[in-house]
């Protein structure tokens, strides 16, 4: 195309651009909520088995936050969806990838529909998305992210991006973190068909940036705060709390060693969630 | 209830022609009660207070900032300590409060000290002295999932075992020959942290370790008619034996060398809830709308053909959303002096003069039946023990006055909780009711029965000597009053009691007059929400 000419804007935008708003108008919120709980809720029963923990640590929250979670699996979504409690369940958006979620207009639309995803820019720094988000949560709109950026390649987790810091620093909410155990056996990257696993949603308690944090180390805070929910939930709360104020908590991203033994490392572990629950009692 | 205005304190209303019929409580069900105008009067409950906006902020800013002569929690934290935290039983607070219960903030804030503090060595102990041993989801209930997780497995969060040979030590005697007895666990610590909910103003203080982590050896030296006749009353802690027994017990446990960092906290009135379907118990009957009164109406018809089982069901899953309105950390005394301030801040009603007959509405739950059956004995507790004390200068009725209750008090006993309160009921109380003879004919026997301790400890059953306990709770009032009706009770199960049975209030009031004359005066007091008379 010669220079100085403006490419015509596409008639249906995709991507970053593709235009969610309906989603979040009134019949659209219904379907949604009936989709929640008539096709996934039964599902992540059956394929997840969810042990949920720590949602009272949501008593005191009041109005629109940011949820923060590791991310293993397409399953992480519809599971914290079905687990994230009123008054947030039906006044959330998802931050989905707008160069995954969104590269078609099928696509975008189903992710809109099924679980209110908005587009969220992960490969540049864009303003539009920034904006948006903000827009959403001062309308009231809870929004749900992934601040890894995508699923987890080989079980461990990833650093987290400052996205979601960002957007809590600027709208001035609370971050509630969120640690996801046991889903990446059920539908890890790589895989099409899940395979039912046991799964532990554990709720954090809800975070606000300090005055002097930025969003860099307020997303470090973050990350500190998924990985002591991770230890919580492989051993108990009082151990992880010993761990984290030592400055010991078994971090989110895994040992910095060769790929076998991150491996092998993460057999360790997931070998209390992979215990057999007895049938029967002692006798 | 004014939600946007200042809570209004409680108040005496006179009844006259106007008045709307008065809300008793009868078990768990209603009555709707009208008074005679010109010469009775109602005492209402304060509205509740308002609850601190940031419980947790204010719990962690009380153990940093502890009163009296105690250092700050975190300073009092050190690796390689023992370190035992106490907490309040079941029958705290009632009825039992809505998630997050206050101790499981208290707890979590204390384990977060001190696991920054490097502390491994904790026991997390339920102090309930002889009470029942809680289930694993009361204990749950109120100290959260998180910590029932990390402690109880392995054996490291359990119930008090004040019978268990080993587990129990005498730390000395008072100057008034009263054994103190402790739990050894908790002597051998470096440091106790007791978690109290304090809901009315005769719990906390010492009382909470002396009592709470004490045993019958220990007890029996203020749980008796002598202590509880020169309590009066056991709520005002002036002038209540039991509290100052506690008081030298308390010193004997500091200067033993056991050091406890007290946290203490308060809780408004909110029981029945600002909505919902118990909301209109905490307003006045004359502010009822249309909506109230259909609802009432609806609900006691409903409640009048409920078998009993299903209504002991539906009541015992009330849980409250108390408010927590105080909360204060460090040195016993200090700690209980600022707590009793709160404590009646919301209790406490001004009353001029006693009165002739006092009439009270019996609730379905006493700290002694959560999750039970509200059985005869603990109707006598709850009303000429707990209720008839919740007075400070002089009792609400006159001595030789008349007591009215409204309860159906069946003859109907938890023979899991309750299985030494059956026996005294049938053997004890039929043979004599006179307290004194009580205790020095039946007390050891049933304290020492190897029955009953082998269900304490092992089963969920009170220990065999609770019942007589709930009996001399009641001892002032019986000394004190000329006679005790209870109004709709099982006339067997009453008579039992050595008291009179009444269908109806009128023909209490009828019935009462032999005792005070015709033309009485007559109080009610319409309890719970709780309320404290400070008569003058």
């Amino acid at each position: 195309m010669p220079a100085g000419i403006e490419p015509a804007s596409p008639r249906h935008p995709l991507g970053a651009d593709y235009d969610t708003s309906w989603a979040r108008r009134y019949p659209a919120r219904v379907a949604r909520a009936a989709i929640l709980e008539s096709v996934m809720r039964p599902t992540m029963a059956v394929i997840a088995s969810p042990a949920r923990r720590g949602l009272d640590r949501l008593d005191d929250v009041d109005g629109p936050v940011v949820f923060v979670a590791n991310h293993h699996s397409h399953a992480d979504t519809p599971l914290l969806l079905t687990s994230i409690p009123e008054p947030w369940r039906h006044r959330i958006v998802v931050g989905a990838a707008a160069d995954y979620f969104f590269s078609n207009r099928v696509a975008g639309a189903v992710s809109a529909l099924a679980i209110g995803a908005v587009p969220i820019e992960r490969t540049k720094v864009g303003r539009k998305s920034a904006d948006m988000a903000r827009d959403l949560i001062d309308d009231g709109w809870s929004m749900l992210l992934y601040p890894e950026g995508g699923r987890s390649p080989d079980g461990w987790g990833q650093e987290f991006r400052g996205g979601a810091a960002y957007l809590a620093i600027r709208c001035n909410v609370p971050v509630v973190p969120i640690h996801l155990q046991g889903t990446g056996r059920i539908l890890r990257k790589g895989r099409t068909l899940p395979r039912p696993s046991r799964t532990t949603v554990t709720f954090g308690d809800p975070l606000t940036a300090g005055h002097d944090e930025n969003a860099r180390s307020f997303a470090a805070r973050l990350q500190a705060a998924v990985a002591a929910l991770g230890d919580e939930a492989t051993s108990d709360w009082y151990q992880a709390r010993l761990r984290a104020h030592a400055g010991t908590s078994p971090g989110l991203t895994g040992p910095d060693v060769g790929a076998w033994r991150r491996a092998w490392a993460l057999g360790d572990r997931d070998r209390r969630s992979r215990r057999r629950r007895r049938r029967w009692p002692a006798l | 209830m004014t939600g946007h205005l200042a809570p209004r304190p409680g108040f005496v209303l006179d009844v006259d022609r106007n008045s709307p019929p008065i809300v008793f409580h009868h078990g768990e069900g209603f009555r709707l009660e009208k008074l005679p105008p010109g010469r009775s009067r109602v005492i209402y409950p304060a509205e509740p207070l308002e609850g601190l906006p940031d419980p947790d902020s204010a719990i962690r800013e009380a153990l940093l900032n502890p009163i009296g002569e105690s250092d700050p929690l975190p300073a009092l934290l050190r690796p390689g300590m023992k370190l035992t935290i106490a907490f309040d039983d079941i029958s705290l607070p009632l009825p039992p409060m809505r998630r997050p219960d206050i101790r499981q903030r208290v707890i979590e804030a204390v384990l977060d000290l001190a696991a920054e503090a490097g502390v491994d060595d904790v026991h997390l102990i339920a102090a309930l002295a002889i009470h029942r041993r809680m289930t694993e989801d009361e204990l749950r209930h109120a100290v959260g999932d998180r910590v029932y997780d990390a402690f109880a497995p392995d054996g490291r969060l359990y119930n008090h075992d004040a019978e268990d040979p080993d587990g129990m030590v005498v730390l000395g005697e008072t100057p008034h020959g009263e054994d103190v007895q402790f739990s050894r666990r908790a002597a051998e610590s470096d440091l106790v942290v007791y978690v109290n909910i304090n809901l009315v103003a005769m719990d906390g203080g010492h009382k909470s370790t002396a009592t709470g982590l004490s045993g019958y050896t220990g007890l029996r030296h203020h749980h008796n008619v002598h202590t509880m006749r020169n309590s009066r009353s056991f709520m005002d802690q002036e002038n209540s034996a039991l509290h100052a027994s506690n008081w030298r017990m308390g010193k004997i446990i500091r200067d033993a060398g056991v050091k406890i960092f007290q946290i203490e906290t308060t809780v408004n009135n909110d029981t029945f809830g600002r909505e919902g379907p118990l909301a209109l118990l905490q307003k006045r009957e004359w502010e009822w709308s249309a909506r109230d009164r259909m609802q009432f109406l609806g609900m006691k018809a409903g409640l009048d053909v409920m078998p009993t089982k299903v209504k002991r069901k539906v009541f015992s899953s009330w849980q409250a959303p108390y408010a927590l309105t105080s909360v204060q950390a460090g040195e016993v005394e200090a700690v209980h002096e600022v707590t009793t301030e709160n404590v009646y801040r919301q209790h406490l009603v001004p009353v001029e003069g006693q009165t002739d007959i006092l009439t009270m509405g019996m609730p379905y739950i006493c700290p002694y039946n959560v999750n039970s059956i509200m059985n005869p004995i603990l109707v006598m507790c709850l009303g000429l023990g707990y209720f008839f004390n919740l007075y400070r200068g002089r009792p609400l009725v006159r001595e030789g006055g008349v007591l009215i209750m409204s309860h159906p008090t069946p003859w109907e006993f938890n023979p899991v909780h309750h299985p030494s309160y059956i026996d005294f009921f049938e053997q004890v109380l039929a043979d004599t009711t006179d307290p004194v003879e009580i205790e020095k004919k039946y007390e050891k026997q049933f304290a020492e029965d190897e029955w009953y301790i082998h269900l304490y400890r092992n089963s969920y059953a009170y220990h065999g000597v609770h019942p007589f306990y709930m009996w001399y709770w009641g001892s002032h009032a019986l000394q004190h009053l000329g006679r005790v009706i209870i109004v709709g009770g099982d006339p067997a199960a009453v008579r039992r009691m050595g008291f009179q049975v009444a269908s109806t209030l009128q023909d209490a009031l009828e019935m009462a007059s032999d005792v005070v004359g015709p033309q009485p005066t007559i109080t009610h007091m319409k309890n719970p929400p709780i309320l404290m008379a400070d008569v003058t």
